[in-house]
């Protein structure tokens, strides 16, 4: 058979109709002041692992907000909890209890998606 | 209504309309200024937005008003305290003066956010970080514009939003007059000096004026000036005096840096220091952002919460110059109606 998937790639759009809000009503849960995000950069700039690697704690954010649960998992790894993100922030966003609140609820979903 | 006394505190650009309209239209009017002069903040500044006017033309122009319509001027006298007595108010000076109104409108103004506060930005700390406010001063007094070394400039960050929009010092609210003043210094500097790159690092461009986006475009277009949407993190002195600052390039997505050689830090507006002190003693009450508070912000924005005392200007919230200036011909206004409308 020909591989005829080139005909129907995945989508680039953001589908708001099929919308993973498994972190992010976590997050709201307990840290309610991550939704008063501007995305002024702040955080990134100061954060020290953006300085060596590509992590971006200000898309963390966005994507959160997205439900990009995939990319998320991967990318919070490079966080050092380092707590400057947090220091210099302009909407006071425990942005550091953000980064450990997804890690906790990923660590989460992995348990219970994982066969007992 | 022609026997009736008008105080208003401050004799800045606000306190001087109001008070010589009162005066025009023959009340009693006592203008109470704790400085040596009348024209406030503005006898400091060089150069106003959006139409590169002169703040001295404007401020002599109101005192030549002001004396003219027969306001009686007081200098050196701050008040401290604005109490009812009966149907009028007794005003207190520092000097134990005394002042009696019917009516009183405070124009007390605004102060300027201590740049210090925002450690991180190095206020205070390096010479080549200097404020909005400075950078005006300085062009008034040597009309140039040098780096702590003496030389020209090659490379200058202005700094969006310093004081203003930012939880950590406590200011949640806009400005909304240092975007365009940013943007009125960037091609002012540009202008001085061609072989200059300027750039603005903003969180978001709030310029509401009808004139301000024209000012925009040209300071894109005629003077290439570079808006960077990003928040400075912070800035850190170099051996050579110069300034590395740090920011997220938002709309790339990569943290950057830059080495400029002078930091301008467009600083907020924030309520004036008297605001605390006048407020005791009468029923007058202050916003969520500690400016003084209207009794309605539609209807009755010139009103404070104590019937007979009314404000104009920046003690009610951040405002441009020809703001202020019509907010307190409608302070008039309600001052008038007031008197009208009572019984004697």
């Amino acid at each position: 058979m020909n591989d005829l998937s080139f005909l129907k790639p995945a989508s680039r759009q953001i589908d708001f109709d099929n919308f993973d809000d498994r972190l992010l009503l976590y997050v709201l849960q307990y840290e309610p002041s991550f939704f008063t995000c501007i995305s002024c950069g702040g955080c990134t700039a100061t954060c020290s692992a953006g300085n060596l690697t590509n992590f971006n704690v200000r898309k963390i954010g966005l994507w959160l907000r997205r439900g990009e649960t995939e990319k998320l998992s991967e990318e919070i790894q490079k966080c050092m909890f380092c707590g400057k993100c947090t220091l210099v922030c302009p909407r006071d966003i425990n942005i550091r209890n953000v980064i450990l609140l997804i890690k906790k609820r990923i660590a989460m979903l992995k348990n219970e998606n994982s066969p007992a | 209504m022609n026997n009736k006394h008008v105080a208003v505190i401050g004799g800045g650009i606000a306190g001087m309309e109001a008070a010589s309209v009162l005066a025009r239209q023959g009340l009693k009017v006592t203008l109470i200024e704790k400085q040596a002069n009348t024209g406030g903040k503005l006898n400091d500044w060089d150069h106003l937005f959006p139409d590169f006017s002169s703040p001295e033309v404007l401020v002599n122009s109101l005192a030549t008003k002001t004396k003219d319509s027969g306001v009686n001027t007081v200098y050196n006298t701050e008040i401290s305290r604005i109490e009812r007595a009966g149907k009028r108010f007794e005003l207190r000076a520092n000097q134990d003066a005394r002042f009696y109104a019917d009516a009183v409108l405070v124009a007390s103004g605004f102060n300027v956010f201590d740049a210090t506060i925002k450690e991180e930005y190095g206020y205070g700390l390096f010479g080549n970080v200097i404020t909005s406010v400075d950078f005006e001063k300085r062009m008034k007094k040597h009309g140039q514009l040098h780096t702590i070394q003496g030389t020209d400039p090659k490379r200058v960050a202005i700094i969006h939003c310093v004081g203003s929009r930012d939880a950590k010092v406590g200011n949640t609210y806009c400005s909304k007059v240092c975007c365009i003043t940013g943007i009125k210094q960037a091609i002012e500097i540009s202008e001085m000096l061609p072989d200059c790159e300027v750039f603005c690092f903003y969180m978001d461009l709030r310029l509401y004026g009808s004139k301000f986006d024209s000012l925009y475009l040209q300071a894109q277009k005629r003077h290439k000036i570079q808006f960077i949407r990003g928040r400075l993190s912070e800035a850190a002195e170099r051996a050579d005096k110069s300034i590395q600052i740090k920011a997220e390039d938002t709309l790339q997505g990569r943290p950057l840096r830059m080495t400029v050689d002078m930091v301008i830090l467009l600083v907020g507006m924030e309520p004036g220091a008297s605001t605390s002190q006048l407020i005791q003693k009468n029923q007058m009450t202050v916003d969520e952002n500690g400016f003084l508070k209207s009794a309605n912000v539609h209807c009755a924005r010139n009103q404070s919460t104590q019937e007979g005392i009314f404000m104009a200007g920046t003690a009610i919230c951040p405002m441009a110059v020809n703001e202020t200036i019509e907010n307190a011909r409608s302070a008039t206004t309600e001052i008038i109606h007031f008197f009208e409308n009572r019984r004697p």
